[in-house]
């Protein structure tokens, strides 16, 4: 599925969140969505998901806009992982992952096969299997994530958002998801995933796209949107560059004092 | 119910049709004892007997305008009170949620008060209950208004206690103005709730709108599965949330301001039977509500017979047994949270 949004304008309190902001998301792309805190990653996300009304501007999935292709058209289609995680039943992980099948599914019916199988390989993909019977409660923070993720997973849609999928994740879970998300995208999924972790965002993702004040700064592919000026710009940093097996990497490395960036 | 309920916890993957065939048929046992239950010495069987045949003998009479109204009544309003207040904890995501957070219950109260004070409670047998509908309705009405403007659920909570205390200032004012103290008293203790000396009649009122009731609050239960992660999640999941909250909100109205009408106020019900179930449906707040709604049910006819069984005249207020069996409950619910936390 496309996504295709067009001069996105949104305020809170009179306060601009987001201006005028352009954006296509095609199908088998990593995008990876950073930006300093309050760059409007979330909501720009949100609106993507068509879950904040607009002021201005649209979105199109396939060129209609959701009210045309319907709510529950556009929840088959589009998976969304909120940020933070909050899960306010201690629900079994099983029964959390089943819920990413609730658009496919006739109220009040079973689980079919294929619910099953999604759900069995949206455990599989992040490594999650063992907490299957566990309630959530007993879980930690980085294993609840990965089993909201399955959750996101198990609604095998075309395009997935994903706000901050990475937080609580252990250096090893962090690389498999990335690498998971990698692999969605090979497969034909569009994958947008909010980031904050530079060096991951860069080595995994196909495209960047950097939020300034509501503004996309710079949008492309991961070596052209880490430009010394932009990084300076948007989070006020300098990194260190590196290579190995082939690939560039930053990694952040001094926070410039107030004034320098510009 | 408490020996049933413990040895359910032993097991807690029961499969959910066996556990709602189970507390059907418990609910059936136990509106079953209501009916055996009462002042008069009763020969269920004769009077069963003599009702069908139609024979206008005193056992039929005790038995059809005394005990079927009260069983019924009983399992009806338990059932609402079950049901609504497990629906209200899923939509606030809040296990403190009860039936009447969102104004409804004191709503209800107050349109029926204000029958009595007025003095239509006497005119003829409906109005109290009509009254008591009337005020629900009102509240419903109020709701509705800031939902269709795009509340937010909070929005609905804060409404609810400016409904709460509102309903309860003019109840209090009604009291305060009551034209003598016997009037006064009357309305105090309808307000504390019972089952006693209701008729047929009764039913036939509420039965349709709780129905209509327990229909929209059965039908969220997908929505309330996937508002366990959040409404951004849930909206993603294809839900639409302002028509959700219309449909508890007017369910709840339904069924729990038809309850307050015929019975008056009876806490505690829709606030401990959800917690009580949870983890018996494992804590998923769709399923909870069926089993809600029968663990009400029986709740509130285990405590309605008790009170006739008691040798206590007159006989205690409903509202005032369930409040002594749920405190102590809830405490000892907490304790337990605090031990698993």
């Amino acid at each position: 599925m496309r996504i295709e949004a067009n001069g996105i304008e949104i305020a809170f309190d009179g306060k601009p969140i987001l201006a005028g902001i352009d954006l296509a998301l095609r199908p088998g792309e990593l995008v990876g969505l950073i930006g300093a805190n309050g760059a409007g990653k979330t909501t720009l996300l949100r609106i993507l998901a068509d879950l904040l009304p607009l002021a201005s501007g649209k979105v199109l999935y396939d060129g209609m806009p959701a009210k045309t292709l319907g709510r529950r058209m556009l929840a088959q289609r589009l998976a969304f992982l909120a940020q933070g995680g909050s899960v306010q039943w201690q629900m079994r992980a099983e029964a959390v992952v089943a819920l990413g099948r609730l658009p496919h599914r006739r109220p009040f019916a079973d689980l079919t096969e294929a619910d099953k199988a999604a759900i069995t390989s949206a455990f599989a993909a992040t490594d999650a299997s063992a907490f299957r019977d566990r309630s959530l409660g007993s879980l930690s923070g980085g294993e609840r994530m990965r089993v909201l993720l399955a959750r996101a997973l198990a609604v095998e849609a075309e395009m997935l958002l994903a706000d901050e999928p990475l937080v609580g994740l252990d250096p090893r879970h962090q690389l498999e998801a990335m690498a998971l998300f990698r692999r969605i995208a090979a497969a034909g999924t569009g994958v947008v995933v909010v980031l904050h972790d530079l060096s991951l965002a860069g080595r995994f993702c196909d495209r960047l796209v950097l939020l300034d004040g509501g503004r996309v700064l710079a949008d492309g592919p991961p070596a052209a949107v880490f430009e010394d000026d932009n990084l300076a710009r948007a989070f006020g940093i300098t990194v260190a560059r590196g290579s190995r097996d082939g690939e560039d990497f930053v990694l952040p490395w001094q926070a410039l004092n107030h004034g320098e960036s510009n | 119910m408490s020996t049933v309920t413990m040895s359910l916890s032993a097991s807690d993957q029961m499969p959910y049709w066996r556990l709602v065939t189970l507390l059907t048929a418990v609910t059936l046992v136990m509106a079953g004892l209501s009916l055996a239950v009462g002042y008069a010495r009763l020969d269920l069987f004769t009077a069963l007997g003599d009702w069908i045949s139609g024979r206008q003998t005193l056992p039929a009479l005790v038995l059809v305008e005394l005990r079927l109204p009260r069983a019924i009544l009983g399992a009806l309003v338990g059932f609402s009170l079950g049901l609504a207040g497990a629906a209200m904890q899923g939509l606030l995501r809040n296990p403190l949620a009860e039936p009447g957070i969102v104004g409804i219950s004191s709503a209800a109260a107050f349109g029926a008060v204000t029958v009595f004070y007025s003095g239509f409670a006497g005119a003829f047998a409906l109005a109290l209950p009509l009254g008591g509908i009337a005020g629900a309705l009102l509240a419903v009405l109020l709701l509705f208004a800031l939902n269709g403007r795009g509340a937010g659920t909070m929005t609905l909570i804060l409404a609810g206690v400016a409904i709460n205390s509102f309903a309860g200032a003019m109840t209090s004012l009604a009291l305060n103005l009551a034209p003598n103290p016997y009037a006064a008293l009357e309305i105090v203790f309808w307000l504390m709730g019972s089952l006693a000396d209701r008729s047929l009649i009764h039913v036939w009122l509420v039965l349709p709108l709780m129905l209509v009731g327990w229909a929209l609050l059965l039908s969220c239960a997908p929505a309330l599965d996937g508002l366990t992660l959040g409404e951004d999640t849930a909206r993603s999941l294809g839900f639409d949330l302002t028509w959700l909250r219309l449909r508890l909100i007017g369910g709840a109205a339904l069924a729990v301001g038809s309850a307050v009408a015929v019975t008056g106020a009876i806490g505690f019900v829709g606030l401990v039977v959800p917690h009580l179930l949870r983890p018996l449906v494992g804590h998923r707040p769709g399923r909870l509500l069926l089993v809600s709604g029968f663990g009400g049910a029986i709740l509130l006819l285990a405590a309605d017979t008790m009170l006739r069984l008691m040798p206590i005249r007159p006989e205690l207020k409903l509202g005032v047994v369930t409040a002594l069996i749920g405190a102590p409950f809830l405490f000892s619910l907490i304790q337990r949270l605090r031990r698993e936390a």
